[in-house]
């Protein structure tokens, strides 16, 4: 086992493997404990979906640094993670990548499900092959959250219903 | 759902049975959606039992007290649940850093100066603070700019009197216990402005005890009173001076006592409601083009702050544009 990032990563999260493919300002915030209040309608709708979408599974499952929707077992773990929309894609896969990495460390194997409720669709993933990317965004991580200052933000499409947005543009 | 300020004027009880907040007075006893309130104040003799603060503190609600002359007493802060280690370091590096410092004290007043002078335009008053914050640029130490800031003060009342109605010139601006009823008005609004900036850093990480113009002894929370440096004008003073030349407080809402003039009941009631309309009021960002509450703008001056410490984006003060 390549045990080179062993320790790091134990310390990043999901969050910032998803934020990392959002937005680099929002990471850097985020891992200093600068946070936002929660009390934009997004992000209610996402903890609605959360508690009314899946009941009867293992649910919000700490290992470490990482949290896991839920899983289920079955001849293989299945770890799942429930997503609103499709606009964040590439951030949903490689958290949920991140989390099969994490598990591979530990000696488990597993694939991963992406749940879009409101789509009704989901989405499987197997870490197969993408060890690499992993590592790269652990990388990249570790780069941003070393700045002294933030990276400079970059208005986009996203800025719109992000928390940050007042921070930012103030 | 945004959440609400509640002020309490009536003596009365807080109670808490199960997961309910009550009020009780002479009136009678209501329930307060506790999941609706964002801070309280509270003016009257207003007893709290001690599972009530447990369950404000369990939803981090910020409870003001003031006392007879409506003067800031204290406040109930609750344990912070918003933490950032690396801020702190930031504020604490801000302050013993004596360059930074200054940088901070200088903008604090600069802001609070041409807020005033803004004022001033507004009431027809033709003045310039360009002599003074000459003064200021050139001030090496927080005393120097303190005693800047005090002159600009003291200035900037003595004008107000050229527009105020008789029965409500300052005159001078005393302190504690205020001796007219100018001064009490604008003390009255003060303490209540300072009160809401408290509650506004309790929501973000910033530490409300590390201050650059204000020395940290000074207050328990002297990071509200450099902010408050930048809102008095636009806020307190706009509003007294509405209130007493629209003949909406009178003579009749004050009442004389042994150590002073004070606001009658009444004249709290008066001035709080014209307070809360005030920071109830949109006016549009142009930064971040939309529209924000004057409540907000205390918090966005947070931010602002913020983004200095962390070394993205040098602070401005907010300059009035409405
Ligand atoms: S507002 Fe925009 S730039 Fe700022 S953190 Fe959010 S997405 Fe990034």
């Amino acid at each position: 086992m390549n045990d080179k990032y062993l320790f790091n990563e134990l310390l990043i999260t999901g969050t910032e493997i998803n934020y990392l493919f959002i937005c680099p300002t929002k990471l850097w915030y985020f891992s200093k404990g600068i946070t936002m209040e929660q009390e934009s309608e997004w992000v209610d709708l996402g903890k609605f979906l959360h508690e009314k979408s899946y009941f009867g599974e293992e649910k919000e499952v700490q290992i470490g640094s990482i949290k896991i929707d839920f899983i289920k077992k079955g001849d293989i773990i299945e770890v799942h993670e429930i997503k609103k929309g499709r606009s964040m894609e590439k951030a949903h896969e490689m958290q949920a990548l991140y989390y099969l990495y994490y598990l591979k460390k530990l000696g488990i194997k597993a694939k991963a499900v992406i749940n879009y409720p409101k789509l009704r669709e989901t989405k499987e993933l197997t870490l197969d092959g993408r060890e690499e990317e992993v590592e790269d965004a652990i990388r990249e991580i570790e780069r941003i959250i070393s700045l002294p200052a933030p990276p400079k933000p970059l208005k986009s499409k996203k800025c719109k219903r992000c928390a940050y947005y007042e921070l930012c543009w103030v | 759902m945004r959440k609400k300020s509640i002020t309490l004027l009536s003596d009365g009880a807080l109670t808490r049975r199960e997961n309910t907040l009550y009020f009780e007075n002479a009136q009678g006893k209501k329930p307060l959606a506790v999941e609706g309130i964002y801070d309280i104040y509270i003016y009257g003799h207003v007893n709290i039992s001690s599972q009530a603060l447990h369950f404000l503190a369990q939803k981090g609600i910020a409870v003001h007290f003031f006392n007879h002359y409506g003067h800031y007493d204290g406040s109930f802060y609750p344990r912070e649940s918003l933490h950032s280690g690396d801020l702190l370091i930031k504020q604490a590096e801000h302050y013993l850093n004596k360059e930074k410092r200054l940088n901070l004290a200088k903008l604090f007043v600069t802001g609070s100066a041409k807020n005033m002078e803004l004022n001033l335009k507004r009431w027809k008053i033709n003045a310039s603070f360009g002599e003074l914050l000459k003064e200021l640029e050139s001030a090496r130490k927080i005393t120097e700019v303190m005693n800047v800031e005090a002159r600009i003060r003291q200035e900037y009342y003595s004008l107000w009197d050229k527009v105020l109605p008789d029965g409500f010139k300052i005159v001078k601006r005393t302190r504690r216990p205020p001796e007219n009823e100018m001064n009490a008005l604008i003390s009255f609004l003060n303490s209540r402005l300072y009160a809401t900036i408290v509650s506004e850093l309790y929501n973000t990480q910033l530490a409300p005890t590390v201050s650059y113009l204000h020395e940290p002894s000074e207050r328990r929370f002297s990071l509200a009173l450099d902010l408050s440096e930048i809102f008095k004008p636009i806020i307190a003073d706009r509003i007294a001076n509405r209130l007493v030349k629209q003949g909406i407080i009178k003579e009749e809402h004050f009442r004389e006592e042994l150590n002073g003039v004070l606001l009658t009941k009444e004249g709290m009631k008066t001035v709080l409601k014209a307070y809360n309309e005030e920071l109830g009021k949109s006016v549009k960002h142009p930064g971040l083009k939309k529209n924000v509450t004057k409540q907000r703008l205390i918090r966005l001056e947070a931010y602002k702050l913020i983004k200095h410490l962390v070394g993205i984006k040098e602070y401005e003060p907010l300059v009035a544009w409405f």
